[in-house]
């Protein structure tokens, strides 16, 4: 079977306990049709480059699997129906990885990669507002 | 005699750079690593060219490839514009 590396990102106003729902949902479609899930990473909330459908932020998972790809892609057709999910990609990978993912490895949240860029302000109130 | 030698003198001599993800501890180029994807975008956001990073031929399109999927999933940007603070 082959090897499959999806990451999808949840809507920011979902509570851990809801990702982690999610995830499990997902992981199901997989261990239902056979598959083995390798590794589950909770990424936690990170700021995205980006707005999409008006998120600042999301909910980082990765799922990888050692799959048949009909599974794969009924998952990703569940990905695509669900609401809270906002992004999804699956690649297929030649080998599993080794060890924790760069992302969790680093431990750093996007949020210190910020820190040479220039301050946000959205906090800031407008200042035509304030006069 | 000594044409090939490493140490002929040139009026601009410019060091021979290397790719940086070639050889035994370079590191692996995967899309989730926006740290190191991001010192390959300009700071609008275009990919910068290799001629400028010596990345190998092979291995600019890896990253290429590396950087489109970390906009998609939203680790790098696609654009920024100077007034933007942040993402937009």
């Amino acid at each position: 079977m082959p090897y499959y590396e999806t990451v999808f990102i949840a809507r920011q106003d979902l509570t851990d306990k809801q990702v982690q729902e999610l995830t499990d949902q997902f992981s199901k479609i997989i261990t239902d049709q056979s598959g083995k899930i390798h590794k589950v990473e909770q990424w936690g909330l990170r700021n995205l480059a980006y707005r999409i459908k008006k998120n600042r932020k999301g909910h980082y998972v990765l799922i990888e699997t050692d799959t048949p790809a009909p599974a794969v892609i009924e998952m990703e057709r569940q990905m695509r129906l669900h609401e809270d999910v906002l992004r999804y990609l699956t690649i297929r990978e030649k080998e599993l990885s080794k060890g924790p993912s760069i992302v969790v490895d680093k431990g750093g949240s996007r949020d210190d990669d910020d820190a040479g860029k220039p301050p946000r302000r959205e906090t800031k109130p407008r200042t035509e507002e304030a006069a | 005699m000594s044409a090939d030698a490493p140490t002929v003198k040139r009026p601009f001599f410019r060091r021979k750079k290397t790719c940086p993800f070639t050889g035994p501890n370079a590191p692996a180029i995967d899309w989730k690593d926006a740290r190191t994807l991001g010192r390959y975008i300009s700071e609008r956001g275009k990919i910068v060219p290799s001629r400028i990073t010596s990345v190998s031929q092979s291995k600019q399109r890896e990253l290429a490839r590396a950087i489109k999927r970390a906009r998609f999933m939203g680790l790098l940007h696609y654009v920024r514009h100077d007034n933007d603070n942040a993402g937009r």
